[in-house]
């Protein structure tokens, strides 16, 4: 399912210009961090693909649907939205009903709800706490809980708010785990991130947006190479992106394979062939 | 001399099953900053609330064990006095900012205005704190119409006009994108330097390396790690354990084996030793 923004303005009541003029598409089954500093308008823009926001002026295509043309309600069932905070959707009494709540909703028969549900939780490592309240879990878990409660809706498109916020390593890696899975399965992934790192190591396409329009749109590599463009966004290049070019790798490393490989193959370092 | 000093601090949260923090024993000496680090569910957070009296004043459950800061314990004093001995800054902004006021100047104030502070002192101490954490201009502003490094400027800025002797952040940046992450390490870096005692948990490696004095990591409620930054943090322990650990630490472990990483240099936390250690392995 496309998502296609053409020329997109946006304006809060009040007169905050978040979103100047944003033209883009997103195709079936690709997987997207949107980066920037905040206020750049990158929930403004996301909160557009699910109708949260309607274009001031300009239009979002969801497959077939105009978005202004179309409730919230029927969105939820294209475009899932997993909230940074995930305090700001969790309210049932335990895991399994929070996470029954979306495709119960969505209309979806009892069978297919219990297999949705099933998966989401699987997919999270949540199986073993479905029936606990998700305020007694840790804040790990809640996050958790937040996820599996939009998977569960198997939705075409699913984005994801800064999901790596507060999270520790072992979580990180958790939810670069679940997004690898959903890309797999050929679902659109839309991720708004801080974590410059996270960016690097799990997306192929990154949309930098600065002061409401987009400021770079490209392959990882080609993004991550331009620490002057993002530096007015303020985003530093990852960590290993930038110890590549200060010891003169001639690619854009994004993970320590990519940077060990690029750095092996230095000439400095290819040592003596007698070796 | 030691300002701070948990002796043997054991906590229970109510109606849970197991301790949050196991028998821990700290000091923390007069303008030293020492750094937290640990997995989600280590007791960082319940730490900070040990330290500036949430527990065992809001928080109650069982504390077993003694929390003294300048001569003076925890359950001796009140929240309201203890905050002028250790001030918490929250995680996430919004919950500390008081929803109560409708300019920053007001809400910086609102401390004050609790423990009657006589009038022309609080606008010295509001105007001073504003000036230290650079917002003053944002003073006629409402704390809900900020960006969140702002947001987290103004909930320290409330913090440090109350002048703690220690002051206790809780991730202070990990709500924040870059330039907000900045502007609030830069001011509590400025606030280190003039002297101030900092407890804080944080996740970012090359911060703690430049900012740290001491670094202890907590794993199950209990001090797995403790010393400098560059023996804690760049220790094997911590990646086993699943703690977060610095990418340029991470890689050069990896290429110690292919013989990309001098075997006799300490492994890099910051950008610049691993610039030196990766230039130094080639031939």
């Amino acid at each position: 399912m496309k998502i296609e923004v053409s020329n997109l303005f946006f304006s809060y009541p009040g007169g905050v210009d978040a979103l100047q003029g944003i033209s883009l598409s997103i195709l079936k089954g690709e997987k997207v961090a949107v980066i920037g500093q905040n206020g750049a308008g990158k929930t403004t823009l996301v909160k557009h693909f699910n109708g949260l926001l309607l274009p001031t002026q300009g239009s979002v295509r969801v497959g077939d649907l105009d978005t202004t043309k179309t409730t919230v309600a029927k969105l939820a069932a294209r475009v899932g939205y997993v909230f940074q905070n995930p305090d700001d959707q969790l309210f049932c009494k335990n895991v399994e009903d929070e996470v029954s709540y979306g495709p119960r909703n969505l209309g979806y028969p009892a069978e297919q709800v219990a297999a949705l549900v099933d998966d989401a939780l699987s997919l999270t490592e949540l199986a073993d706490k479905n029936e606990t309240n998700p305020y007694d879990l840790s804040a790990t878990w809640r996050k958790m809980v937040a996820l599996a409660s939009v998977i569960s809706m198997d939705t075409p498109v699913i984005i994801f708010d800064e999901p790596t916020t507060g999270q520790d390593a072992v979580n990180v890696a958790r939810i670069a785990n679940v997004i690898r899975e959903l890309h797999a399965r050929g679902k659109t992934v839309i991720t708004i991130t801080h974590d410059i790192d996270f960016c690097a190591e799990n997306f192929e396409r990154i949309i930098a947006l600065s002061q409401g329009k987009v400021l770079l749109d490209g392959h990882a590599r080609e993004v991550l190479g331009q620490e002057e463009i993002l530096a007015t966004t303020y985003v530093d290049p990852p960590q290993l992106t930038r110890l590549g070019k200060r010891l003169g790798l001639p690619v854009v490393v994004r993970n320590p394979d990519e940077f060990l490989e690029a750095y092996q193959k230095l000439p400095t370092n290819l040592g003596d062939p007698g070796e | 001399m030691a300002v701070l000093k948990l002796h043997n601090i054991t906590y229970q949260y109510p109606l849970t099953e197991t301790p949050v923090l196991k028998n821990i024993n700290l000091e923390v000496q007069e303008g030293e900053f020492l750094a937290v680090i640990g997995p989600n569910g280590a007791g960082k957070s319940t730490l900070c609330y040990t330290i500036s009296g949430f527990v065992p004043h809001f928080y109650k459950g069982e504390l077993n064990g003694t929390v003294e800061i300048a001569g003076v314990e925890t359950h001796e004093s009140s929240l309201s006095q203890w905050v002028v001995n250790a001030g918490l800054v929250f995680q996430n902004p919004f919950n500390q900012i008081s929803g109560a006021k409708y300019t920053v100047y007001e809400e910086i104030a609102f401390g004050l205005e609790n423990t009657g502070v006589p009038r022309e002192e609080m606008r010295e101490r509001v105007d001073r704190a504003m000036a230290l954490t650079g917002i003053t201009d944002l003073s006629e502003r409402s704390p809900y119409s900020l960006s969140g490094g702002q947001q987290q400027r103004v909930a320290l800025t409330s913090i440090l006009v109350m002048e703690p002797k220690i002051l206790v952040l809780d991730e202070p940046t990990s709500q924040m994108d870059p330039i907000g992450s900045r502007e609030v390490l830069k001011v509590i870096k400025t606030l280190s330097e003039r002297g101030m005692t900092v407890v804080m948990v944080e996740h970012k490696m090359e911060w703690i390396a430049s900012f740290a004095d001491r670094v202890i990591a907590l794993y199950e409620g209990e001090i797995l790690l403790e010393g400098t930054p560059e023996e804690v943090l760049t220790s094997p322990e911590l990646a086993i354990r699943g703690f977060g650990i610095s990418r340029y630490t991470q890689v050069a472990r990896q290429a110690g084996p292919l013989g990309l990483w001098p075997p006799d240099q300490r492994l890099p936390i910051t950008l610049d030793e691993a610039v030196d250690g990766f230039s130094r392995s080639q031939p």
